[in-house]
């Protein structure tokens, strides 16, 4: 990662506007959209706008010329162009042809992805943005930090500052005093405009209508007063019917600011007269800009049905710290990381994407039903198709899928780092290493590791065989945890078996885009876990678990490993998690609990891959409450903790700040134990609690569960 | 469905009236407009645009309480008030729709600092859905939803009320209007 990225990243977490800013609007977001959603059957009507969009995505350009054939026919104008040098240069034509020397714009994507405003600039025509946040930033002269709150990340002293030197006058830093100084000095720009330039939400190409959600007013001014509107819009907002109109205005105000319906909403088709009886121009601008492209990528494809909400900004734990000036390009969040490969090339998302920690929060809200994590990885997937691993990663990986080599390193890891461990935790690593345990401390290796241990536990001979699936993390840091696992199953007359051949799951090489090691990992898993006779392959650590039932199959597809699939189909089929089965046996009567006692109060952490993709978070909490304890749930306890996996090693100056956040939370219920379902959770709340000093018992539930079986 | 579009309405901040003939509407608004500020002079302008109550009512006498009907973009641009007949209310989301085609109404609807709108109880629809069944945009060209009045929250997210559009929404309902329910 280049030192300037770095730094960016430095500046905004530690810019306390813009993270308070930010923080305080992406949690009160949460509660509010849920409010704005009630009563709404939400995986209904993403359902159908996302089959909407992605029918418009499947035949782009017949829909795009039925638009055109239709909006000529109301009167409009219709250029359709891929290339954004040509939607420039067009409307510098229709503005020299018609003496235009001023323009209003109201908010509009597309033109900032186009960079219009200093191409309209430099050949002499004034451009003023209308939209407050808009126009604050183009006082300033800068980018917007958000799609849908372009200045998010200013405060009003700020604003005043800005607004103070535009109208030569010392203001105060009173925000509706500020509003109405932008309307007071806007309004005689409206009146005066030759031009207006908006965006569109919507096109309908069987009406030939452009659609346009606001909530100041501002569009409606900018396609009323001037005698020529251009509206310049992305073909990913073309739908084919007028019926879907009501769908995505049914989600775009409730995903984008938790409202309803914005203040204005217009369906314009085809040109009005203006107030002196003549005709408007109406230039509609269909821009393709590489998205006919990404229309035919089946990895891609799906972007398109993207509607421009933001609410994957507004739920990314990483955006909600960084802000969106980190990304260095017009879209921002983690749908900007993706437009941001396309529009501009692969490269250019080569360290943003990196910000993703891949917890899944974006896709649980998308109305759009994008899967952004997923195209995200294969972002990475391609990035290191292109351009290799960094050298370092390399030799990690090379070492990663030798299993003996591995292994040998990790048991002399335990040793090497003896010189730093106290009480079984790393607090200090020396020199460069120091970002590691910056914030949180490192679990010691354990001395033996669970595969060591294993052979040495007696279990009953069962009749019924379950194969456990480790994981680097509880073999190597948490082997107490594999043996309270293999207590509990042995409990319900199960017998357990580890298969010595068994090895990292490949989540590290797979979540950094080194698919061919994953794949290597995966068939050597696959052949270890299949060769016993077993009823299940239990695993309790999540990320292991969505590897072993998910991963292995689609890395496989995604290299043409067919070969392979038919064993990862059977491996799949026989993963579980450790709750899901624990649970599954409680309710069977094969595990019961000890007579009812009252433990005290516990905590509950969900873990990203186990409550998002596995769907598991009431089973945990049941066992737990039958145990004995009592769940004192916390704020925000689905919210990421910040380790993904190499991610806190990679970005410890984000992962640490959201670690603290999820402390604070914790220690907020006065629960004095966390339980939660993954190791790489532990590893990264029981480092951060320790090096904090504070006294909450970080447990896998596993443990808290292992006692209170019969 | 009144209730809940008055509901609504207010929660996004519109003020909502309701009034069983067009006489008392009219009893209410020349009040309410005075009280208000109406007068002959820039930024104190009340317009109002055509509209089918409009077309009913003896214009001298709104003409002698201060009222104009030439909309031009100079006068609603002045204009303390504008005054509109919308086409229908969504109940689920307290907006109003209208056809607005026809530019003056929407230089009364966005300029001025108050709008004051009239709709027919009658016209009250569920939602969306119902809505879009009587829409026809090849007929009706520029087709606008009102929620509330004009705001923002650009600056520090707090919402700010009135910035390019009108600061107050004041919602009238004459039930004997009938209305297309």
């Amino acid at each position: 990662m280049r030192k300037e990225f770095k730094a960016s990243i430095n500046r905004a977490v530690n810019n306390p506007n813009l993270t308070g800013a930010l923080g305080k609007f992406s949690q009160a977001y949460k509660v509010n959209r849920a409010k704005a959603y009630e009563g709404i059957d939400f995986e209904g009507l993403r359902g159908r706008i996302a089959e909407a969009k992605s029918s418009a995505a499947s035949h782009l350009d017949e829909v795009a010329e039925t638009f055109r054939k239709n909006a000529e026919a109301l009167g409009a104008t219709v250029f359709r162009t891929r290339d954004p040098q040509e939607v420039k240069k067009y409307i510098l034509k229709v503005a020299r042809e018609n003496g235009v020397r001023t323009v209003v714009k109201s908010k509009s994507m597309a033109t900032e992805e186009i960079h219009l405003n200093p191409y309209l600039q430099h050949n002499g025509i004034s451009v003023a943005e209308t939209d407050l946040g808009e126009w604050i930033i183009q006082l300033a002269g800068q980018t917007p930090s958000h799609m849908v709150m372009p200045a998010i990340h200013l405060t009003k002293e700020e604003v005043a500052d800005i607004f103070s030197k535009e109208v030569n006058e010392r203001l105060s830093t009173d925000i509706p005093r500020l509003v109405k100084v932008a309307r007071n000095e806007l309004r005689p720009k409206f009146l005066a405009a030759d031009m207006g330039i908006s965006g569109g939400n919507i096109a309908v190409a069987e009406t030939g209508s452009i659609v346009l959600v606001t909530n100041e007013g501002n569009a409606r001014l900018v396609t009323t007063l001037p005698r020529i509107h251009v509206a310049v819009i992305g073909v990913e907002k073309l739908v084919e019917k007028f019926e879907t109109v009501p769908a995505i205005l049914e989600a775009l105000p409730r995903s984008a600011t938790a409202q309803l319906l914005t203040s204005y909403v217009s369906i314009i088709s085809g040109p009005t007269p203006n107030d002196d009886g003549s005709p408007k121009q109406l230039h509609i601008i269909l821009m393709d800009n590489k998205r006919t492209e990404m229309a035919e990528d089946p990895k891609f494809k799906q972007a398109l049905q993207c509607i421009r909400c933001g609410s994957c900004l507004n739920v990314c734990p990483i955006f909600r710290l960084v802000g969106g000036h980190v990304f260095g390009a017009v879209y921002t969040g983690g749908i900007g990381t993706i437009l941001t490969a396309w529009f501009d090339e692969l490269q250019k998302s080569e360290e943003i994407q990196g910000l993703c920690i891949q917890c899944g929060n974006c896709k649980e809200v998308c109305p759009g039903k994008l899967d952004i994590p997923e195209m995200i990885m294969e972002i990475r997937r391609r990035l290191v198709v292109e351009k290799g691993q960094p050298l370092v990663q390399k030799a990690i990986y090379a070492v990663v899928n030798n299993r003996k080599i591995f292994h040998g390193m990790l048991r002399a890891a335990s040793l090497a780092a003896k010189p730093f461990t106290s009480g079984g935790f790393i607090r200090h690593l020396p020199l460069f290493l120091s970002d590691l345990t910056d914030g949180r401390s490192l679990p010691a290796i354990a001395a033996d590791p669970f595969r060591d241990r294993f052979p040495k536990i007696a279990q009953p001979k069962g009749k019924e065989k379950v194969v456990f699936y480790a994981g680097c993390l509880i073999d190597f840091a948490y082997p107490e945890t594999g043996e309270a696992l293999v207590k509990v199953l042995n409990k319900a007359g199960i017998e357990v078996v580890f298969p010595q051949d068994q090895t990292c799951c490949g989540a590290p090489a797979l979540y950094n885009g080194a698919y061919e090691v994953a794949a290597q990992n995966a068939a050597d898993n696959i052949e270890a876990l299949l060769a016993e006779e077993a009823s299940y392959v239990v695993s309790a650590c999540p990320t292991c678990t969505v590897a072993l039932a998910h991963d292995f199959r689609e890395t496989l597809k995604t290299l043409g490993r067919t070969d392979l699939l038919p064993g990862a189909e059977a491996l799949a089929a026989k993963t579980i998690d450790f709750s899901t089965l624990v649970k599954k046996l409680v309710d069977e009567g094969r595990l019961s609990f000890k007579e009812a006692a009252d433990l005290g109060s516990v905590t509950y952490h969900d873990s990203c891959h186990l409550k998002r993709t596995l769907r598991v978070s009431e089973e945990p909490r049941e066992l737990l409450a039958k145990a004995g304890y009592r769940i004192s749930e916390m704020h925000e306890c689905d919210m990421c903790c910040g380790m993904g996996g190499s991610y806190s090693m990679k970005l410890p100056e984000i992962s640490a700040p959201i670690l603290q956040a999820k402390i604070g939370n914790i220690k907020e219920t006065g629960a004095p134990v966390v339980a939660m379902d993954c190791p790489g959770c532990v590893l990264q709340i029981r480092g951060g609690i320790d090096q904090e000093g504070s006294k909450v018992a970080v447990k896998h539930s596993a443990e808290l569960l292992v006692d209170r079986l019969r | 469905m009144y209730d809940q579009f008055s509901t609504k309405a207010t929660a996004v901040g519109a003020e909502v009236h309701r009034f069983a003939t067009v006489k008392g509407a009219v009893e209410f608004l020349l009040p309410f407009l005075k009280a208000e500020g109406m007068g002959d002079e820039p930024g104190r302008y009340a317009l109002w645009a055509n509209g089918p109550v409009l077309a009913g009512l003896e214009k001298g006498s709104l003409q002698a309480a201060g009222l104009s009907f030439e909309v031009s973009r100079e006068l609603a641009s002045q204009a303390r008030f504008g005054i509109s007949q919308v086409d229908f209310a969504l109940a689920d989301t307290g907006s109003l729709v209208q056809d607005q085609s026809a530019i003056e109404q929407r230089l009364v609807s966005s300029l001025p600092e108050i709008h004051v709108a009239i709709a027919a109880t009658g016209s009250i629809l569920d939602g969306k859905i119902e809505l879009f069944k009587r829409l026809n945009p090849t007929n009706s060209r520029y087709i606008a939803f009102i929620t509330g009045p004009s705001r923002t929250a650009d600056i520090e997210r707090v919402l700010t009320i009135g910035v390019h559009g009108p600061q107050r929404l004041v919602i009238l309902f004459i039930d004997e209007l009938g209305g297309d329910r």
